[in-house]
């Protein structure tokens, strides 16, 4: 069973975001970037624990983006996987990207695709979902745990409203969130693997964007905080409902 | 030409973010000269239906499969196709919820159509078809101008307040010829919360953190939660120690919610905790430490032991709503 893990780079959570160039750009200069933390944590994990389980064969790990992102794949290789491929592009047009990586994908066939929920920094959740329609690919979003018995995937997901356990059949896109895996740190053994591990550049096949980002904004500040007695919960009450008119 | 919108229901109750999305269709239609109309999937009453015309939309397009009634995200995108084809219509609308994201991106995809996913405002014309939609876990927000003929937008909950009129809608069935992988999950079982108020919908949530001591405390955020008619959340520590069930849990790794008011009790506003709940419209903290760090995203604070408060704001909540 091939197994590919989407994994994406993102600027870390505690990360001041700062604008540039008129506010169309974010400045990333002094930002660190990490593994979008559901690509690591959750699908690349529960990548790995499939093959040590010896249900999968290789797992390969898979990027979209310039050469700035290689530490981050090199970082993800420590973890585990057996090599890596980079697609050379900066796309943050989630059509354009799962295009790149269905195109790829197509031509090893791969049984299982793991990604995240959602990328940190564009928050869209669809990447995954693009793959799967690219790929003629059934798709499970949300999922909490996976497991595999032949060419069976049994995932159990949150839906709106409650959870469910479903049953389908490779291939098949998986977005992982919290439960399908528990996080690890890279030990030295898996630090010093990883630089010899294949990590391959490939230049994308065209491919269009169909949006753009035309500028940012900060979130206006907040006004300041309103300090209530402790003493004086009617007060507060009040204030929710006459002020800020929430309840 | 008609600007599509996919209701969602619950056992063939229209979600209110579902009136929420129709009204923002309705008011796209009129913005782009045209009309808006719902497609609505599975078994509903057609008394139901009309109902939506009180959020704007002249027609709703009903497919009655009852095997629509769980989500099957490929059946669901084929209706959209389906709908849209027989609609002509260029700009597609679902919720910004596990439906509509496991369904947009799929007929985004098909339509070679560019997606904006979890849209804020309305599509600003004037610049092409731009919308604005949070980004980096609320700490900035993006202007995106969708390129493509054809436009998906899946709606951010609660953006809009909801402002009802009196229209009345027709109702057309549809039939969908689905393919054979259109039903290609099979769903082994169904565990629905039921009871609760969802937290990802609630319009208030009250919540706890470490500072609320242990889960035998919870009876505090319980009872203001049900004076209120809020849901309940909590911080990943107090969901990681058993506390409280891991659903509940919001933040960076947990859920991401929007309600107009988030009341945070002994939680001390890590950023990872507020990447899940800073897109709330007003923030109420209490702490004892008038230092913690979730003073600064608030809009109201009290300082003082959270035990002693939530049983007075939880009695000043009744004595405000016997005297409205
Ligand atoms: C990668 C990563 C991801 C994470 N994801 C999440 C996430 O999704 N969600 C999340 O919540 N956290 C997350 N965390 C953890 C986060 O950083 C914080 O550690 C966590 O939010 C703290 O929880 P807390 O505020 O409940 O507890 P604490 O930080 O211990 O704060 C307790 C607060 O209660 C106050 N307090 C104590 N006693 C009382 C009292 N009697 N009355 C009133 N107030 C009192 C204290 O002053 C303090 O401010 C993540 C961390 C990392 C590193
Ligand atoms: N540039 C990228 N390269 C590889 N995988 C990505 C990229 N962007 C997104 N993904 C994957 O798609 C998931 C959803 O991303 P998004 O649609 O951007 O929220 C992520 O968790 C990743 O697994």
């Amino acid at each position: 069973m091939k197994i590919l893990v989407c994994i994406s780079q993102v600027p870390d959570t505690s990360t001041k975001i700062m604008l540039k160039d008129n506010d169309t750009a974010v400045n990333s200069q002094g930002t660190t970037y990490i593994i979008n933390p559901y690509d690591e944590w959750y699908a690349l994990i529960r990548a790995l624990e499939l093959k040590e389980s010896v249900v999968a064969t290789d797992v390969h790990l898979i990027t979209v983006g310039k050469a700035d992102t290689e530490p981050v794949i090199r970082k993800a290789l420590a973890l585990g996987g057996d090599q890596a491929l980079r697609i050379d592009a900066d796309s943050i047009d989630p059509y354009q990207t799962a295009n790149y990586i269905a195109e790829y994908a197509k031509t090893v066939g791969y049984d299982l695709v793991l990604c995240g929920k959602e990328s940190i920094d564009y928050n869209n959740g669809s990447v995954g979902v693009m793959i799967a329609e690219l790929l003629d690919a059934d798709y499970i979003g949300f999922a909490t745990n996976i497991q595999v018995e032949g060419t069976i995937a049994t995932v159990k997901r949150e839906i709106e409203g409650g959870e469910e356990t479903d049953v389908v059949n490779f291939p098949v896109v998986i977005a992982c969130q919290k439960g399908v895996a528990e996080a690890r740190i890279p030990n030295m053994r898996g630090i010093m693997a990883a630089r010899t591990k294949p990590l391959n550049v490939v230049t994308p096949t065209a491919s269009a964007a169909v949006t753009t980002i035309l500028s940012y904004e900060m979130p206006p500040a907040k006004a300041g905080v309103k300090m209530v007695s402790p003493d004086n919960m009617d007060e507060l009450v009040e204030l929710l409902h006459s002020e800020a008119k929430v309840i | 030409m008609s600007v599509l919108v996919l209701v969602e229901h619950t056992d063939g109750n229209i979600k209110k973010k579902s009136f929420e999305a129709v009204q923002y269709a309705a008011e796209i239609a009129k913005k782009t000269n045209t009309t808006a109309t719902a497609l609505v999937l599975g078994t509903i009453a057609d008394s139901e239906l009309e109902n939506l015309g009180t959020h704007g939309v002249q027609k709703v397009l009903h497919v009655a499969d009852e095997k629509l009634n769980e989500l099957h995200a490929r059946a669901y995108a084929s209706a959209l196709i389906a709908a849209a084809q027989k609609e002509g219509s260029k700009i597609i609308i679902a919720l910004h919820d596990i439906n509509g994201k496991a369904v947009a991106p799929r007929v985004a995809v098909k339509l070679k159509a560019g997606l904006v996913s979890g849209a804020l405002s309305y599509p600003d014309l004037d610049k092409g078809f731009v919308l604005k939609k949070a980004v980096f876990s609320g700490k900035a927000f993006a202007f995106v101008n969708i390129t493509s003929d054809v436009k998906v937008i899946t709606l951010m909950a609660n953006s809009f307040p909801l402002a009802p009129g009196s229209g009345k809608a027709s109702i057309e069935r549809l039939d969908v010829t689905f393919g054979d992988k259109d039903f290609g999950i099979k769903v082994k079982s169904v565990d629905k919360v039921t009871g609760e108020v969802s937290l990802a919908d609630a319009e208030l949530v009250v919540s706890g953190g470490r500072g609320m001591k242990g889960p035998e405390n919870w009876g505090l955020i319980e009872d203001l939660a049900k004076e209120l008619g809020a849901a309940t959340a909590c911080s990943r520590p107090v969901a990681d120690a058993g506390w409280r069930p891991h659903h509940e849990h919001v933040g960076q790794t947990g859920g991401t919610i929007r309600p107009n008011l988030y009341i945070a009790v002994g939680i001390s506003g890590a950023i990872q905790h507020l990447a899940g709940v800073n897109g709330s419209k007003v923030i109420v903290v209490i702490n004892k430490d008038p230092e913690a760090p979730f003073f600064k995203a608030a809009n109201y604070g009290v300082v003082g032991d959270a035990m002693e408060i939530l049983p007075k704001l939880t009695e000043a909540v009744k004595k405000f709503k016997q005297h409205k």
